[in-house]
Formats: structure tokens, sequence, C-alpha cells
């Protein structure tokens, strides 16, 4: 077990398919506090990384996970942390210090039943506004939401290829459901994995200006220990990364900050089309959800709906030009989600004036295609 | 260097451009950066493996002004930011600089985790018995009684002793001086930059700003009280408790050699290769 990449096929559950897509992206830091349903990826990680050069390490409370994560990141390692909803509320104030400072690295949020402590060992799709809007101040979010336990493993690698890349924090929105389910795990060779690492400077040490970009917008990122010795703050700063309190400076940084995710949005948005041009009800889902929703759609074909699907792979940046495309030739839009109306709201702005009807569905089961079916019955042929 | 300007003796070891600090007059956070960085060169440390790490509030603002790799993280997080990189680069030495509410409330439980899992760092503790940056409102080391914006009528709450503390979490080293004594305080930065493993350095500072003006005490008169009151006497930490016009103890607590986490990981690291 000394590989990084476990190339081959293998039946696993999504936790485990999360810690491998981590490892085989290069990820060597992992620091976290116990909570189902995401504790397997810990125990996967524990088990792997002491044989492969990785530190893991278990934290007194998920803000020192997090808080770690970001030091580890900025010493140079790929790092990430996975929690649940309650651990993701106690790390955002730090994810808006990995946000300010640039700092890559990876969090996995295996949804369960919220608020609160809502149900511990039941899947939902209710944290998808808060990785979105979570933390304080403006910002630009990259969230992904794998369906199988195949993109458990696929987007682990994107999430941290597209964290590498535009120096952000990124979202696995998973959920219980397929964190704790078995299929099957096709783990590619290393050589055709594509892994991306930060920019480096490229400018000797008394050059160099920590958070100077180019046209880019991402600053090229030294490490601690390097020799740069730079300064980072979760104040406001100029390039040099010190702080500055004035109103240009506010806007210059937040401006850059969130400009680099929005200029990038169309090449960081990923989704999957199934007949979606060609048809009257345009289904919308995402995770677990797309796989009913998939479904649902075959189902309503057979009865001579002519039903298409949209599935989102990532949730943010949300993909609103497409979805209005899409919207201009359909009769209406379902929405199905496992919580009581969150990105149902994304889509009723993008594709407005089509009507949307919304399938909720609460309470640890993905919606069942026939639920989904029946609005989409309402709403055609 | 142009004719007519002297040259810092400190220069190669300031961020001279962000000089003058922020720190108001009669503050001791002035003389904590100047013993750490004199620290920093009497041993000639090499200033590319030393990380100086700040949490939130006046302390907070003393890694801007060092001319190592420097991070000023969020409120209380400087000790999980610093185990991190102690994890992640083991080869870098991480020296905290902060204050007692950033380390011993909002950041309390992280400080007794890192203390008892002897992660390689050392913490440098500016106490100033109250919320400076915020205005001197009362926090985990206001003596009971104190009046501050929050206690208007004298502070119920009784404070931690932090050698104590610190010590029955499991730090190596365990010091305690004050802002008065800055040639010992210098010696104690020098033994934590050397020290392998958790090391904590009390440093008893006035807020002239804030609990002096409360308390109707000048600078003058906070630093002569330190003089007047501190003693140096080994005793054991939890006798070292501070109170209003009392004795403050001070000196070296504790300093004992115990595997750092690093060291325990690293051996964990050989039996699973195995």
């Amino acid at each position: 077990m000394t590989q990084g990449v476990l190339t081959g096929s293998h039946f696993v559950h999504g936790d485990w398919a999360c810690a491998e897509g981590a490892i085989s992206a290069g990820c060597r830091f992992y620091a976290a506090y116990p909570i189902t349903p995401a504790t397997e990826i810990a125990e996967r990680i524990a088990a792997r990384f002491p044989r492969i050069g990785g530190r893991f390490i278990q934290f007194e409370d998920e803000i020192g996970a997090i808080a770690s994560v970001i030091g580890a990141s900025y010493s140079g390692l790929k790092a990430m942390t996975a929690t649940s909803g309650p651990g993701v509320s106690l790390m955002l104030e730090n994810i808006g210090l990995a946000v300010m400072t640039e700092a890559p690295c990876v969090i996995v949020n295996v949804m369960r039943g919220g608020p609160s402590t809502g149900q511990p060992t039941a899947g939902a799709q209710g944290d998808v506004m808060q990785c979105r809007w979570g933390i304080h101040g403006d910002a630009e979010m990259i969230a992904l939401a794998p369906q199988s336990v195949q993109e458990m493993f696929d987007l682990t690698v994107e999430a941290f290829n597209l964290s590498e890349a535009y120096r952000v924090p990124v979202f696995l929105m998973s959920d219980a459901n397929i964190g704790h389910m078995y299929e099957r795990l096709v783990i590619p060779r290393e050589g055709d994995l594509e892994t991306v690492d930060r920019k480096r400077p490229d400018v000797p040490p008394e050059e160099y200006l920590p958070f100077r970009a180019d046209e880019s917008l991402v600053p090229p990122m030294a490490c601690f220990g390097e020799g740069y010795r730079f300064y980072a703050t979760g104040l406001t700063h100029d390039e040099r990364g010190y702080p500055d309190m004035s109103p240009e400076a506010q806007d210059r940084l937040l401006r850059r900050l969130c400009d680099k995710i929005r200029r990038n949005a169309d090449r960081i948005s990923r989704y999957e089309e199934i007949m979606a041009e060609d048809c009257d009800v345009l289904v919308v889902a995402y995770g677990i959800s797309a796989r009913s929703a998939a479904t649902a759609v075959r189902l309503a074909r057979d009865e001579g709906i002519r039903t298409g699907l949209f599935r989102l792979v990532t949730l943010w940046p949300f993909p609103d030009r497409r979805l209005e495309e899409l919207s201009q030739s359909v009769k209406g839009v379902v929405v199905s989600e496992m919580n009581y109306g969150q990105l149902v709201r994304e889509v009723e702005r993008a594709v407005r004036p089509t009507r949307v009807s919304f399938v909720p569905k609460l309470g640890e089961n993905p919606p069942r295609p026939e639920e989904i079916l029946a609005a989409v019955r309402r709403l055609g042929p | 260097m142009s004719a007519g300007q002297v040259e810092h003796s400190l220069g190669d070891y300031l961020r001279m451009e962000r000089l003058p600090h922020i720190w108001c007059q009669g503050c001791g956070l002035g003389i904590i950066l100047h013993c750490y960085t004199e620290a920093l060169r009497e041993l000639d440390c090499d200033l590319d493996r030393v990380v100086t790490v700040s949490g939130i509030g006046c302390a907070g603002r003393a890694s801007g002004y060092v001319n190592t790799d420097a991070f000023h993280t969020t409120h209380g997080r400087a000790i999980p930011f610093a185990t991190g990189i102690s994890l992640a680069n083991p080869g870098l030495k991480s020296v905290i600089i902060s204050g007692d509410g950033d380390l011993f409330a909002i950041g309390g439980n992280h400080l007794i985790h890192a203390a008892r899992r002897n992660v390689n760092m050392l913490v440098i503790c500016s106490n100033n018995f109250n919320y400076g940056m915020t205005g001197a409102q009362y926090g985990p080391t206001t003596p009971t009684g104190t009046r501050t914006p929050t206690s208007p009528y004298g502070s119920i709450e009784n404070p931690f002793n932090l050698v104590a503390l610190v010590a029955a979490a499991g730090a190596t080293l365990v010091s305690r001086w004050t802002v008065y004594h800055g040639q010992m305080l210098k010696r104690a930065i020098k033994r934590g930059l050397e020290k392998r493993g958790f090391s904590f350095i009390e440093v008893i500072s006035p807020c002239t700003t804030g609990y002096g003006r409360l308390n109707r005490m000048t600078g003058v008169e906070m630093m002569r009280q330190l003089r007047d009151l501190s003693r140096v006497r080994k005793v054991h930490p939890t006798e070292a408790t501070i109170e209003p016009e009392r004795e403050i103890v001070i000196g070296d607590f504790v300093d004992v050699e115990r595997p750092t986490y690093n060291e325990v990981l690293e051996g964990l690291e050989r039996r699973a290769a195995e």
C-alpha cells in the first residue's frame, strides 16, 4: 500500500474514493475533526498517509483543522479537510481567510440533514447555498457536486486542480448517500491523471510581490521557507501583502479576487446535458438527486413527453447563460434537490420567465423518479 | 542609505518600510518585538527557517513587522495555523506573537492541544489583562473586580493563571517575564527559539491607553509597578497567580524534554512503512 495512485478497479464507498482522489491529486496534508458522514475519509487517509509521506492530524475542532490546512498550504503542500454541515459552519471564518490570502485548499462537505445536529446519518443537499454565501464579505466560490462513487474520485482531483489553478478554497459537495454508497471505482494510471500545481514565482525574492497578479489575476505563490520572506494577512492588503485600509485598496482587491473566478466562469463551470436541446420539459438536478432525475427523464420519454436533463457538475459558478439558452425552447423546467428550495431560486433567476416547478425532498432519501416524473407530467407535453 | 539617516541596528530583522508601528506610547509590544528580533540576531537565526504567526488584536500586528515569512491569521487561530506549518515543513520554526485574549479566550482550545501534542513552536503571549484593540474590555486574564467598559461594576470572573494552565497542558518550556525585564525576556526567547517542542513565554505588558487609563495609571507608573512587584522565584506554576498590587512571580517554571509531535509522527511513519 505504498503507492500513491491505486490504479485499477475497486468496489468501494464514496468516502474511500474521495480519499484516494485526494491522494491521486497530490494531496499530502489532511486535517479534520471526526463527523458523520465524512469520518471514513479521515480513516482512509489516516491509514494511507504514513506510508506515502502525507501528514494527517485529527484536530480538536473543525476551526483548528481548516486553520492548519491553510498553514500547510502556505508551506507548500496540497491540503484538504473533510466534514459535514456543522463542521463547515465552524470553518467559515477561516474559509474566508483562505479566500482573502488566496490559499489553495479543498473542503469536502459530505452533507447531512440540518440545521443544527439535524439527521447526522441522513443525506441532504441543504448546504449548497452555505458553500456559496456562508463566509462574510464578497467572494466567488467554486463548488463541485459528485453523483457517484466514481465522481467522488474524479471531482476530488478536479477540486484540487481548480484550487491550485485559481488559488482558492474549493468545495466538494457530496452527501451521506454517496459518501456511504458502494460502487465500482476505476482509478486511472498515474500518467493519465491530469493534475495542476500552483503557479510559482519566476522572480528573485527581492522583486517578488506576493499579491501582484498578471492578466490571469492569479498571483504566483511562494511558500514559507523558500526565502521570499513575504507577509500575508486576512486584512485588506496591497500587492506587497501589507494592510491597506483605503477604500481604493478594498475596491481593487475584491474586484481581483472575484474577477479571477468570474472571468473564468465558463472554463470552470461543468454540466452534463442529456437530450436537453430537444425537449419541452427540462429537469435540473445535481448530485444523488440527478440519478433519480435521469431515470425520470427516461420514463417521461417512454410516455412521449420530450424531456431532457441538465445536471450541474459545478454548482458554483452557476451556469446561468447555458440554462437561459436552453430555457428559450422549453415549456417548463423541473428542479429537484434534497432541500426545501435552494438552487431552484438560481434556476428561476436564470430561466425567467419560463415556468419552474420544484420537487423538494427532505429526509434522507433522494427523490424517487416517480415524484420528478409527476412534476414533468404537469408541465408537459 | 542616504546621508543623515541612521541605520537601525535591527534593520535586517524588521520590515523597515512598515515602521513606525501602530502601537500606543507606553505599550509593551515594541519591547517584545525588540527582544524577539534581538534574539533572532544574537542566535544568528536563518530567517528563512522562521515563520512569525499572529492572531488578531494589537499583538496580532507584530507578525507584520518582522522580516521573516509571516502570516496574520484570524482571531485565535495562529496556533493551529502554525501546527499546519510544523507538520508540512518540519524544518521551519513557527513563532507566535499574540495577546492573552487571542490565545486564551477565543484560541484557548488550540493552545492546550498544541501543548499536549508538543508541536514544535514558540508562543510569546503579551498579557496586558484586557482586549486593547477593541477598547479595554475585560478578558480571560483580567483580575477580579477590575472595571472595564464591559465590566463597569468590576469584573466578576476569575482570571486564568497562564503559566499554570500551559504547564498543566504539557508544554516543555514555560516562562513568565515582563517588558521591564528586557534582557531576561530576550534570553527566554532565545531558549524558546532553540527548544524543540512547545514553548510558552508569558510577557506581562502594560496597556496604557486601555487598562492603564481606566485604572488611573500612567505608562511610567505601570512600568514602575512591573519593576517593584516582580520577583524571580522558583515556585510551582499554580502558585504564581497574579493579583493586583501583589507580588508577580517571574522566571522559568518548566523546562523538560519530551518527543515533539513530529518526532513521534516520524516514528509512526517508520513503523507504517515496515
